[in-house]
C-alpha cells in the first residue's frame, strides 16, 4: 500500500482557531494542577487573557486569506471579523461569571475553559466551508453548552434546561446529519463551494432535485433548531430561565450568531442556486419569529423570561439580512450582531447584578425604583433597553435601521414592514422597564450586587452601545470591508 | 457455502429477534438482541463490507449493549412490570411503522432482486474497506477527525464537571440536614 499523502496544511489560516484551543486545554491542566481552590476566579482571568490573545492573534491576518484543509476551513475577513465578535462574546460572559458562579456556589474552574471550547466552536461555524466541518462546529458548540447549562446542578431548573435542551439538541443534531447526506446524495459532495459547483453546472434530474430540497430542508431545520427561529423555540425560555444566567448572556448572542453567520455562508454560497425554493421558506420563518417573538415577551414578568422572547425575535431580524444574501445584507447582518451583541450582555449583565443569591425569580417588580438606588445601573439598563427596542441614538436603532432598508432594498418590502411593526409592539415591554425603573417606587428591597467584572461588562457594553449609534461610521466600515471576496 | 452460510446468520438473527420481542425479563431480551447483532455483523461481512461488520461488532454490540445491560441492571427493571403501559398509543404506533419499514426493505430487495441496481449502487468498489476509510480519515477529512478529538475531549470535561458537584455535595448533605 501507497504511504498516505497528508495534504498540506496551512496553519496560520487557523490560528486564532488554534490559540483559543490551545489555551483552553492547557488552561484545563493549569486549573487543575496550579490553581488552588477557592483562587479559580484567576483561571477566569487567564481564559479571558486567552480570548484576547486570540483576537490578537487574528491581527494580523487581515489582508491574509485562502483555504485549507482539502477546502474545508477558509479565511477570509468575514470569519475574521466574526472571530472578533464571538471573543468579545466570550470574554464578557467570563467576566459576568466571574463573581456569579461564587456567590450562587457552583464555582468549578472548569467553567472557564469549556466557555472557551464553545467559542472555539463559533470560530469553526464562522470559518467552516463544508457542511461536516459546520456540523462538528455546532456539535462542538452545543455539547459545551449542554454541559453549561446544568452548571448550577443540583439546582432543578438547571437539571430541566440542560436535560431539554440536550433531548431536542440532539434531535436538531439527527436532522443535520440526514440532511447532510440527503444532499451529499444528489450532488455528490459536501463541500459548500462544490455543492454551488454542481447547482452551477448543470440542471438536476428531478430524482436529485428532491433529494437536494429535502436535504437542505433539513439542515435549515437543524439551523432553526439552533438559533430559536419559531416554530424551533419551544425550548428557549426554559433553557434560558434554567441556565446559570452568564450562560443564558453568552447563549443569547453567541450561539445564535455563530448559526446564523454558517447559515448566511451555506445559503448565500453553496444554495444560491435554489434561492427560489429557499427564499420563501425563510421568509415565512422570519415573519413568525418576528411576531411571535414579540408577541410572546409582552406578557412575561419575568425578565430573563421575557429577554428570551426577545433573542427570539431579535433572531427573526437577523435573519432578514441573511435573506437578502447580498453584500448589503451581509453587512447588516454583521452590524447588527455586532450591536445586538454588545446591547444584550449588557442587559444581562443587569440582571446579573439584581439576582440575589439563592433565588431565581428575576422578577420585573425588582427593577422598580431602581433609579433611586443606583442611578447609574438604572441609566445603563434603560441604554440597553432602548437599544433592543431601536430607539436612536443607540446602536439597536443603527442596526434595525440598516437590516429593514437592506430587505427593503433587497425586494423583501413586505417584511421589513413586519419588522417595523413588531419593533413598535416591542418597544412597549422594553419601555416597561425602563418606567418601572425610573418612576415607581420599589416593591421590595433588593440589594444590587456589582463587582469588578459585572462593572467592567455593563460599561464596556455601554460605552459600546452608544459609541455605535452616535458614530456608526466606523463600524459600517469595518462590516463593508468584511466582505470582501467573501466565501473565498 | 455462502448460501448456507447465509441462511445459518439469518435464521440465528431471526431467532435472536423474536426470543428478544417476547422475553418477558429486559435482561434476556438484552441479551438475545446481542445474538441479533451479532448474526447481523456476520451478514454484513458476507456482503463484503468488513468495515461495517468491526463498526457492528464494537460499537452495536460492545458498546451500546454493554451500556443497555448496566443500565438495566442499575435500575433493576429486569422484572417485567404488570402495570398498564402509560403510553397507551405507543404500541400501535410502533407496530405501524414496523410494518411500513417492512415495506421499504422488502421493496429495496425486491428491486435487487429485479436486477436493478440499488440506489447509490455505484459507490467506489473500496466502500467499505477499512484501510481506504483510515486513509481518507487521515488525509480528506483530517479536520473532521481533529474536531471530533477535541469534542470527545470537551465531552469527557463535562462528565467529570457535572459529576464532581455531586459528589462533593453528597457528603455535605447529612450534617446540613440534621
Amino acid at each position: 500500500m501507497e504511504p498516505l499523502q497528508i495534504p498540506p496544511v496551512n496553519l496560520i489560516l487557523l490560528a486564532p482557531l488554534l490559540t483559543v484551543v490551545g489555551w483552553a486545554s492547557a488552561l484545563l491542566l493549569v486549573d487543575v494542577f496550579l490553581i488552588p481552590e477557592g483562587k479559580k476566579k484567576l483561571t477566569g482571568y487567564l481564559a479571558i487573557a486567552g480570548l484576547l490573545v486570540a483576537g490578537l492573534v487574528g491581527l494580523p491576518l487581515w489582508n491574509v486569506s485562502g483555504s485549507t484543509f482539502s477546502g474545508m476551513l477558509v479565511l477570509d475577513r468575514y470569519s475574521l471579523s466574526l472571530t472578533w465578535i464571538f471573543v468579545i462574546v466570550g470574554a464578557l460572559s467570563i467576566a459576568m461569571a466571574l463573581d456569579y458562579l461564587p456567590r450562587h456556589g457552583i464555582e468549578q474552574g472548569e467553567f472557564y475553559p469549556l466557555i472557551m471550547f464553545a467559542v472555539a466552536g463559533m470560530i469553526l461555524l464562522a470559518q467552516g466551508t463544508d457542511l461536516i466541518v459546520l456540523f462538528l462546529g455546532i456539535e462542538a458548540l452545543s455539547i459545551t453548552l449542554y454541559i453549561l447549562t446544568g452548571f448550577a446542578y443540583p439546582r432543578l431548573t438547571s437539571e430541566e434546561a440542560a436535560m431539554k435542551y440536550l433531548v431536542l439538541g440532539a434531535f436538531a443534531a439527527g436532522f443535520f446529519v440526514y440532511g447532510i447526506a440527503l444532499v451529499y446524495g444528489a450532488t455528490g459532495t459536501t463541500s459548500l463551494a462544490g455543492i454551488a459547483e454542481f447547482l452551477g453546472r448543470q440542471t438536476l434530474v428531478a430524482e436529485d432535485q428532491t433529494l437536494l430540497l429535502a436535504g437542505a430542508g433539513m439542515v435549515l431545520i437543524a439551523f432553526s433548531f439552533k438559533t430559536a427561529l419559531v416554530p424551533f423555540h419551544m425550548w428557549t425560555p426554559d433553557v434560558y430561565e434554567g441556565s446559570p444566567t452568564p450562560v443564558a448572556a453568552f447563549m443569547s448572542v453567541g450561539t445564535k450568531g455563530a448559526a446564523l453567520a454558517a447559515l448566511l455562508r451555506v445559503l448565500a454560497f453553496a444554495f444560491e442556486g435554489v434561492q427560489a425554493y429557499w427564499l420563501p421558506v425563510l421568509a415565512a420563518l422570519a415573519a413568525i419569529t418576528m411576531v411571535v417573538g414579540n408577541l410572546g415577551a409582552l406578557g412575561q414578568t419575568n425578565v430573563k423570561r421575557m429577554l428570551a422572547y426577545s433573542s427570539i425575535g431579535h433572531a427573526g431580524y437577523i435573519l432578514l439580512g441573511i435573506m437578502v444574501a447580498s453584500e448589503r445584507g451581509a453587512e447588516a447582518f454583521l452590524f447588527y450582531l455586532l450591536a445586538y451583541a454588545l446591547t444584550n450582555l449588557g442587559a444581562f449583565g443587569v440582571v446579573i447584578a439584581l439576582e440575589q443569591q439563592g433565588e431565581s425569580v428575576w422578577s420585573i417588580e425588582d427593577f422598580a425604583g431602581l433609579y433611586q438606588r443606583r442611578p447609574m445601573l438604572a441609566v445603563a439598563m434603560a441604554l440597553f433597553m432602548f437599544s433592543l427596542a431601536g430607539v436612536p441614538p443607540t446602536a439597536g436603532f443603527m442596526a434595525k435601521f440598516f437590516i429593514f432598508t437592506a430587505a427593503y432594498e433587497g425586494g423583501l418590502g413586505w417584511l421589513a414592514l413586519v419588522g417595523v411593526i413588531t419593533s413598535a409592539i416591542a418597544a412597549y415591554f422594553y419601555l416597561r422597564v425602563v418606567v418601572k425603573m425610573f418612576m415607581q417606587e420599589p416593591a421590595r428591597e433588593v440589594q444590587p450586587e456589582l463587582n469588578r467584572g459585572l462593572n467592567a461588562d455593563i460599561i464596556i457594553a455601554g460605552v459600546a452601545t452608544l459609541l455605535i449609534g452616535l458614530v456608526p461610521t466606523p463600524f459600517i466600515f469595518l462590516a463593508q470591508q468584511s466582505l470582501v471576496a467573501l466565501g473565498g | 457455502m455462502d448460501v448456507l452460510l447465509f441462511f445459518v446468520t439469518a435464521a440465528v438473527a431471526l431467532v435472536g429477534a423474536i426470543a428478544m420481542l417476547v422475553s418477558r425479563n429486559a435482561v434476556h431480551s438484552a441479551l438475545f438482541l446481542l445474538l441479533n447483532f451479532g448474526a447481523m455483523a456476520v451478514l454484513y461481512l458476507l456482503l463484503q463490507s468488513p468495515f461495517l461488520f468491526t463498526i457492528q461488532l464494537t460499537v452495536y454490540a460492545g458498546a451500546i449493549m454493554v451500556l443497555f445491560l448496566f443500565v438495566v441492571m442499575l435500575l433493576g427493571a429486569e422484572q417485567v412490570e404488570d402495570t398498564p403501559d402509560r403510553i397507551a398509543w405507543q404500541r400501535p404506533l410502533g407496530i405501524l411503522l414496523g410494518v411500513g419499514l417492512l415495506g421499504v426493505a422488502a421493496a429495496a430487495s425486491l428491486r435487487g432482486a429485479a436486477g436493478q441496481p440499488a440506489p447509490g449502487g455505484e459507490a467506489a468498489a473500496s466502500f467499505g474497506n477499512p484501510a481506504e476509510l483510515g486513509a481518507l480519515l487521515f488525509t480528506r477529512y483530517l479536520l473532521p477527525f481533529e474536531i471530533t478529538g477535541v469534542i470527545l475531549l470537551v465531552a469527557v470535561v463535562g462528565v467529570v464537571v457535572l459529576n464532581q458537584r455531586g459528589r462533593q455535595q453528597a457528603p455535605a448533605k447529612p450534617p446540613a440536614g440534621d
